[in-house]
């Protein structure tokens, strides 16, 4: 990604990879010799920090460390749930769409990294403010659960964590991570199986992947 | 019976713990040493925050023999708090109002994690340069 955006000013990306195994994980991006750190986050901290509740999400940071666009799908759009639950293949119109809401969302990045405050695609405070949905009672007492859960299940007590793990899934039914993180832990692969399918098929009109309003509304 | 505690990020054992229903008791070098949070003639506080306890309810918080109670500390916080008493291991998270009032601050809340060569990055290493924090997964 960093060579695709050739940074005018320093641009650090920092992927962190959601996983309660997450060196497993890893091997994927071991495979892919990025240039750029990626952090494996077993425990689901930086979500709990930044409200992530799904992947991929992103977050722009100046140089500051001021946030300047919260917590969004990061180029991703809802054209998965029309493609074939056996194959996942998907037409190719469809992948098409996909692949412009991606370009779209680096040239933003790219704007960003060039112009910086100045770039059409960094929002006010206010916007930031009215974007973010602040963690309630429920959620965080989700991510107690969930951490709780996490731990017994990295030391071993896999039926022991089963219970936080799946409470912490009731408790915020909207973080899709704590749902596909607790089916993956079942059974390797079930995260993107029918129950997977069942739970997006279940959102009916209602998108899985909020549309991201790129440009600010003061530019 | 000594219990595992997680503090936020920070997991510690503590073998002077003694637990009853939502009530966890430990000494308070036990207290120090997980939390950091330390008892003091105005509270307990952490550095320049003390948190006063209550002056009737002082026996819920503190025994005679000078051993803390967490869990009560907690609700008096508001922090969410979940433990396995089979396994012995208690999470107290972050109250959901300081957790709300640090994300509309719009600083971003800096962390630590290992990359996948085990090296530890914080994002506060990466002051003056923009971040893309980009998050995904293997499943």
């Amino acid at each position: 990604m960093r060579d695709y955006i050739r940074p005018a000013q320093p641009l650090q990306i920092a992927p962190e990879i959601l996983d309660v195994m997450g060196w497993n994980a890893a091997e994927y991006e071991r495979a892919a010799a990025p240039t750029y750190p990626n952090l494996i986050d077993e425990q689901h901290i930086v979500a709990e920090l930044y409200n992530m509740n799904n992947v991929p999400m992103s977050v722009w940071i100046d140089e500051h460390g001021r946030i300047v666009r919260p917590a969004e799908p990061a180029g991703a759009s809802d054209g998965f749930r029309t493609m074939d639950r056996a194959t996942f293949k998907m037409a190719k119109e469809v992948a098409d769409q996909g692949r412009i809401a991606r370009k779209r969302y680096v040239d933003a990045l790219r704007d960003w990294v060039a112009k910086g405050a100045a770039s059409e695609y960094v929002l006010s405070p206010d916007e930031i403010r009215a974007r973010i949905q602040p963690p309630s009672d429920h959620d965080a007492m989700a991510t107690a659960n969930f951490r709780l859960g996490q731990w017994l299940f990295s030391h071993g007590h896999a039926d022991a964590a089963r219970p936080y793990l799946l409470k912490a899934r009731a408790l915020s039914p909207e973080c899709w991570h704590y749902f596909r993180q607790t089916l993956e832990l079942e059974e390797v692969g079930k995260a993107s199986g029918p129950d997977f399918f069942g739970a997006v098929d279940a959102l009916g009109s209602r998108p899985y992947y909020p549309p991201v309003e790129l440009k600010s509304a003061r530019k | 019976m000594p219990a595992t505690i997680i503090f936020g990020d920070k997991a510690s054992q503590a073998r002077s713990a003694s637990a009853q229903g939502d009530n966890l008791w430990l000494s308070l070098d036990d207290l120090r040493q997980a939390t950091g949070w330390v008892l003091k003639p105005e509270g307990v506080c952490q550095g320049d925050l003390c948190v006063p306890i209550p002056p009737r309810r002082r026996e819920e918080f503190v025994r005679p023999d000078n051993s803390f109670n967490l869990g009560a500390f907690a609700r008096l916080r508001e922090q969410p708090v979940v433990h396995d008493d089979a396994q012995a291991v208690w999470f107290f998270g972050e109250a959901p109002d300081a957790r709300r009032n640090g994300l509309l601050s719009l600083e971003a809340p800096d962390f630590t994690l290992p990359d996948i060569d085990g090296n530890a990055h914080s994002l506060s290493d990466y002051r003056g340069k923009k971040v893309l924090l980009l998050s995904w997964a293997s499943w």
